[in-house]
């Protein structure tokens, strides 16, 4: 496992004498990194920085040639407006509702059948394991069609169902996840309350879960990111706009005011903030999650 | 749990099997009614003609006749899906190289430089298309501001035949941070005692990236590579959000052609078949890797 402070720089190498003496050359070196370093960061950063002072400024600053990069003066008016043309509070609770649903999936089912996978011995259980492994690769536009057929046919179109039932049914790549974390929970810490007489539901709601708050903040995270940002779904299976989510009201509401550059920078700089709260707050799960689903499992 | 009262006692063997199914079995619906079920369906489908107004009707191998000989969208589609692929992927891997790498170093702030980069890899896609159709804007965008100043006139971007694919690809690089992670964490993972056994035996720093940098990442390197072919095989969103396909087609991808297809045309069994091609495609694609990864992914023998 990846430890947060691992992803960052090496702790110091020996420095072998003569090897790499030369303090000019060092200096020179680490000036060489550093100017870099941040070369990249303003290509990164650049982006957002253009979309919170567009979303802070009048037209006649934000139609100007060369750019206005700090507003002047500040105008706040285009995050009301946005509201004016599109309901974001609805598209926000509608998203926040929908998201909730998978976080609950990746932490209960999901984890139920980590647990399953990970410390309960019966036939078929590894061959279950690699027929959902394989489900991962299937791509989900082969199940598209028919899942659309399926939904019509149960009246869900239109409905939040299509994009959190299945949901809470668990998804196979946080199973996956949670169960290379259950693997490395000791046995021990099971074994005295399989002793006891306690039931495997009472051992995995009273002992695993606890001790996997770590893996379980990391697909907590995950799924709620995904459902915040995902597109395809809502596109497909909603048609209302009250039932509309973020990501489908902001595009609905660019494709109808395309030159609205103050009003979409505020909205766009509004769906963006929650995610970016939530990955300043949880900085540590995101990089030990991606680092988990890379290569070390 | 496990009450199987009136019935003799099961043995400690049955009960954990039995307890084990009851763990799996939420998901397991979920597999059978959302995957196994959707997945054979979608291959019978693409045998049919089926427009939702009219009952579906056996057609046999039409659908896929008449995509690979009638269809000038397919070809088209799927020519623009490989240019994207072919552009996109190896400046993706170099790209998150690059940066973790740069990242691999002693200097001041590596934490902030690497929250910066990786950031724009979990903006939602559409707010992140947004934004992008702002900066690629031909008058007022950052970009054509940008080069103004230096006397140059940008390209129109999403709007010219020419840059409108590269566009979408330029701003899809500005996700690479996640795999940039992978790449450090992969960097990470090289042994500290390799590089000073290869200082030891007088090789200078290119060399020693040559030698154990590069085979000691490779498996890291093909992990990601397998996994961008893979998304970007599948790039929907920022068309359909940032073109719509446009202009004159140019950026007519093939999902968002079978989208068209489907929830457009309602033409549901042609779209099937669609998906299976697709399905096919990347799965062989995959399986290639696999196969010629072996002469340049170096696996250690020893695992810790």
């Amino acid at each position: 496992m990846l430890r947060d402070q691992a992803v960052g720089p090496q702790p110091t190498r020996e420095i072998h004498p003569g090897a790499r003496g030369q303090p000019l050359r060092r200096l020179l070196e680490l000036i060489g990194t550093q100017l870099h370093l941040v070369l990249g960061a303003i290509v990164f950063a650049l982006p957002f920085v253009w979309m919170v002072s567009t979303s802070l400024k009048a037209d006649r600053q934000i139609f100007a040639f060369p750019p206005i990069w700090v507003p002047d003066p500040f105008i706040w008016g285009n995050f009301p407006a946005v509201f004016i043309y599109a309901p974001m509070h609805l598209y926000f609770f509608n998203t926040l509702l929908i998201a909730l649903a998978h976080v609950f999936g990746a932490v209960f089912t999901c984890s139920l059948a980590a647990y399953g996978f990970a410390r309960l011995r019966a036939p078929g259980r590894d061959l279950i394991f690699m027929v959902m492994v394989s489900q991962m690769m299937i791509p989900y536009i082969v199940m598209l069609v028919p899942l659309y057929l399926l939904f019509a046919e149960l009246e869900w179109i239109d409905t939040f169902y299509p994009l959190t039932i299945p949901a809470m049914l668990g998804t196979p790549f946080y199973i996956f996840m949670l169960r290379q974390f259950f693997l490395t929970i000791p046995m021990e810490l099971e074994e005295a309350a399989i002793i006891d007489g306690a039931s495997r539901l009472r051992i995995w709601w009273t002992i695993i879960l606890p001790l996997a708050k770590p893996a379980l903040a990391t697909v907590a995270i995950f799924s709620f990111m995904f459902a915040w940002n995902d597109f395809t779904g809502p596109l497909i299976f909603l048609n209302s706009r009250e039932k509309f989510t973020l990501s489908l009201g902001l595009q609905a509401f660019m494709f109808e005011r395309r030159t609205m550059w103050g009003p979409l920078m505020a909205a766009s700089t509004m769906m963006i903030m929650p995610i970016l709260i939530v990955f300043f707050l949880a900085q540590k799960h995101f990089i030990q999650g991606i680092a988990l689903t890379g290569i070390k499992a | 749990m496990t009450t199987a009262q009136p019935k003799p006692r099961l043995t400690n063997a049955a009960r954990e099997a039995l307890t084990c199914y009851l763990f799996l079995l939420p998901w397991g619906i979920g597999f059978l009614a959302f995957v196994i079920g959707p997945v054979v369906a979608s291959f019978v489908l693409g045998f049919m003609d089926y427009e939702i107004v009219t009952p579906a009707r056996w057609v046999g191998l039409a659908n896929y006749i008449e995509l690979f000989t009638d269809d000038a969208r397919f070809g088209m589609s799927m020519g623009n899906t490989l240019y994207y692929v072919l552009v996109f992927v190896p400046f993706h891997v170099i790209i998150a190289t690059l940066l973790a790498l740069l990242l691999n170093q002693k200097a001041r702030g590596i934490a902030v430089y690497r929250t910066l980069f990786y950031v724009p890899s979990i903006v939602p896609i559409v707010a992140g298309a947004i934004l992008w159709v702002w900066i690629l804007q031909p008058e007022w965008g950052l970009i054509n501001s940008t080069l103004r100043i230096v006397g140059i006139e940008g390209p129109l971007w999403l709007a010219s035949l020419t840059w409108s694919k590269p566009a979408l690809i330029l701003m899809a690089l500005w996700g690479s941070g996640a795999a940039m992670i992978i790449v450090l964490a992969g960097l990470q993972g090289v042994p500290q005692h390799l590089y000073e056994a290869a200082e030891i035996d007088g090789a200078n720093r290119w060399q020693r990236f040559q030698h154990v940098t590069i085979p000691m990442l490779s498996p890291t390197l093909f992990f990601i590579l397998v996994l961008s072919v893979i998304a970007s095989f599948q790039v929907f969103t920022t068309a359909y959000v940032m073109t719509g396909g446009g202009p004159a087609e140019s950026t007519l991808f093939y999902m968002l052609y079978l989208y068209r297809r489907a929830f457009v045309l309602l033409d549901m069994g042609y779209a099937a078949s669609m998906a299976w091609i697709l399905f096919v495609a990347v799965l062989a694609l995959t399986l290639i890797q696999f196969k010629l990864a072996s002469r340049w992914v170096y696996y250690e023998v020893e695992q810790s």
